[in-house]
């Protein structure tokens, strides 16, 4: 027996140590003189997406992350990028506190090529802060504070989402049409943090570029699900147009209530995802509202997109989901025509001007000065008779409308006050 | 003007602490019977919704309103016999930390079978409206769910006071050992109880659904308001939540309308300065088991 096994290693034994120390050496110089691509093969692309996956946002992070891992298995399906699979590592972002901590983590002990999600505009600024630190790729998906475009942008950070000023002006369009702007007195709620703040500044510029006047502002705190006193406030008030600078749940609470206490005044409202206009139910919401897409948009893009989306989930998708299938995508782009995953790179190729389809109407592109992806947005209203939830959201057309440049409804870089 | 602006937030402040009341009241009736902190009360609140929302889109609402609470209460059966039960006795730190691992436990299993996206929730549209008493704006949904409150308040109020059922629940409270000597085995009554608590918790649940966002964490953020109206209130004491309710609505009111942003802080104000003066609550009473 033993003397069986001696002759097996005995014909191994035929390469000496000498020998197989050569072997060795060749190996791995070989190993080093391969091209960059080739050893890559072997190792995926790291990708540490974080989103928000309880508390107020946890809905749409929920969204996010179905929308972002439908975009990664599609890539991985079709072969990858330059034959390397994506390995999306997906985590809740929790707060700025924790989201700090586990990009830092994730840049450091996971070797992410790049940072990507958020819907937050805390947490993203919390993120941004920690990818800038350690030079690496952030984009901001979500998040829609115009500071994060303004004064707290960064040459890593670049954000997909359309910021507060465009959701005001593509509401401001339409409600305008409606006669229901010029010399009107207005009402508003308005989030009491940062994004709240900073939509409510964004809707006072419109107001006096409008000839409308603001009658007064209400700060509502975040976790206020009761709206009652503030109805009774807006009764004694007396205005022409409730206009509501909230966020999250916030929204459809309030619109619930509304329709509950039955007051006669017009509602608009500058921010409302989709999800939350579900959430309202048939009945409760009115009004007219902002959203960067919806799944009736008749581009072959978004139905592939809408279809491959139910196949997978069973469910519609909404603007969260879309805005993370569609910032992955581009990451894709980026990565297939750079041929590269490194950060200096991508932050080149992303500010040159390319072009991506955005799956609406027209391509969307990354302005150099702010990072911000220009785009087109839309207005929504709502049919009061529609069957379900789904068909009560009544799209509006595109705004700019065709053949205007898409930056008229995006503030400008010198207004905005971003320096990269 | 302004005086009857004020007073019109008082009245509807009155009106949202029958809401507050729904969810306290059941709370503190498990603390007084069983000494339990139950931190998993907010997601019967939330399974009531739940259940009424689901039903109701078979049944209708006003079915679904009664039957989901009849249905979260025969759960609270379960979570009586086998958790509750085993920590009547035992350091109230351990009931603390079980019944907040269950709320997780809870929140997690609704975001599994319903998702966790939002439920769509409506009411009838004969329901809504305004009702304007003199110069008071009322929400016709708020004065039937009014009304549905105090219905329940007079039953348990009379089931405690008025009924053999209620001596034994009573004297349980002060007395258990000596209820036990009596001969009277304390248990059905303590799962009663727990049945009663919960249930009234899933009706605040399914009555506010059509006006409130119906989403996994909606028990855990109903659950502090809860705990502030039982402590203001005083433990184990029936008007002392009543009252408590009242207050914590017509405050949070009145400081909306003064200062809009400081609405959901002005109860946490109050806890203090009532923790401060009367430290046993306004009304709370003198539980001897619990003394100790």
């Amino acid at each position: 027996m033993t003397k069986q096994k001696t002759g097996a290693l005995e014909g191994l034994g035929t390469i000496s140590r000498r020998h197989a120390l050569k072997l060795g050496a060749g190996f791995a110089l070989t190993g080093l003189a391969m091209p960059s691509i080739a050893r890559a093969q072997s190792s995926a692309i790291k990708i540490g997406h974080l989103t928000p996956k309880t508390g107020f946002l946890g809905a749409l992070g929920d969204y996010a992350t179905q929308g972002i891992s439908l975009a990664v298995d599609q890539i991985n399906a079709a072969g990858g990028i330059g034959g390397r699979q994506l390995d999306l590592m997906s985590e809740d972002s929790i707060n700025p506190d924790t989201g700090t901590t586990k990009a830092q983590r994730m840049i450091e002990r996971d070797n992410v090529d790049f940072l990507i999600g958020e819907i937050s505009s805390a947490t993203a600024l919390a993120i941004s802060q920690v990818a800038t630190r350690n030079e690496k790729l952030f984009i901001a998906v979500g998040p829609r504070s115009d500071v994060l475009r303004g004064a707290s942008c960064s040459k890593y950070m670049f954000c997909t989402d359309i910021p507060n000023t465009v959701m005001v002006n593509a509401v401001g369009t339409a409600i305008k049409g409606q006669g229901l702007v010029d010399g009107k007195r207005f009402m508003t709620l308005t989030a009491d943090y940062v994004f709240g703040h900073d939509l409510l500044a964004a809707a006072k510029k419109f107001f006096d570029a409008n000839n409308a006047t603001l009658v007064t502002d209400e700060l509502v705190a975040t976790d206020v699900t009761d709206f009652s006193p503030f109805l009774i406030k807006v009764r004694q008030t007396q205005p022409d147009v409730v206009c509501l600078n909230l966020a999250g749940n916030q929204v459809t609470n309030f619109v619930k209530q509304y329709a509950e206490f039955g007051l006669p005044f017009p509602t608009v409202g500058f921010n409302l995802n989709t999800a939350d206009a579900w959430a309202a139910g048939l009945g409760n919401l009115g009004g007219t509202w902002p959203t960067p897409w919806y799944d009736t948009i008749e581009t072959d893009g978004s139905q592939a997109y809408v279809s491959a989306f139910q196949e997978k989930y069973g469910r519609m998708p909404e603007n969260h989901s879309w805005i993370s299938f569609v910032a992955m995508h581009i990451m894709a782009k980026a990565m297939t025509e750079t041929g590269s995953t490194q950060t200096e790179e991508l932050i080149e190729y992303l500010e040159s001007g390319a072009s991506f389809d955005l799956l609406k109407y027209r391509d969307g592109y990354f302005r150099k000065g702010d990072h911000q992806l220009i785009q087109e947005a839309f207005s929504f209203s709502v049919d009061d008779g529609a069957a379900n939830e789904h068909d009560m959201i009544v799209l509006g057309d595109a705004v700019p409308g065709e053949g205007v440049d898409l930056e008229t409804i995006f503030p400008t870089v010198e207004d905005g006050g971003c320096v990269i | 003007m302004q005086f009857v602006f004020l007073l019109e937030q008082v009245v509807n402040g009155l009106v949202l602490g029958g809401y507050y009341l729904l969810i306290a009241l059941g709370l503190s009736l498990i603390f007084s019977v069983g000494g339990v902190v139950n931190l998993a009360h907010g997601a019967f609140y939330a399974l009531g919704a739940y259940a009424a929302v689901t039903l109701g889109r078979y049944i209708g609402f006003a079915p679904a309103v009664a039957i989901s609470p009849v249905l979260v209460a025969l759960l609270g059966i379960a979570f009586e016999r086998f958790i509750l039960r085993r920590f009547y006795n035992q350091d109230p730190i351990l009931s603390l930390l079980v019944t907040f691992g269950l709320a997780m436990i809870a929140e997690q299993s609704i975001r599994m079978i319903w998702g966790a996206a939002p439920l769509p929730a409506s009411m009838p549209a004969e329901l809504r409206g305004p009702v304007m008493v003199g110069e008071f704006l009322f929400s016709r949904y708020r004065l039937i769910m009014l009304l549905i409150v105090c219905v329940v308040l007079s039953g348990i109020w009379l089931l405690l006071n008025k009924t053999a059922f209620g001596r034994v629940v009573r004297a349980g409270i002060q007395q258990p050992d000596m209820v036990a000597a009596l001969g009277i085995r304390l248990q059905p009554y303590m799962t009663a109880v727990v049945m009663l608590g919960v249930g009234i918790a899933a009706l605040g649940g399914a009555l506010f659904a059509p006006i409130t966002i119906v989403h996994p964490a909606m028990g855990a953020e109903i659950i502090t308001v809860a705990f502030v109206v039982v402590i203001i209130g005083g433990l184990g004491s029936f008007w002392g939540v009543v009252a408590s309710a009242l207050l914590v609505g017509v405050v949070r009111g009145v400081t909306i309308h003064f200062v809009p942003a400081a609405g959901e802080a002005s109860m946490y104000v109050l806890m203090f300065l009532v923790l401060l003066l009367r430290p046993r609550g306004l009304l709370g009473e003198s539980i001897e088991k619990f003394e100790k």
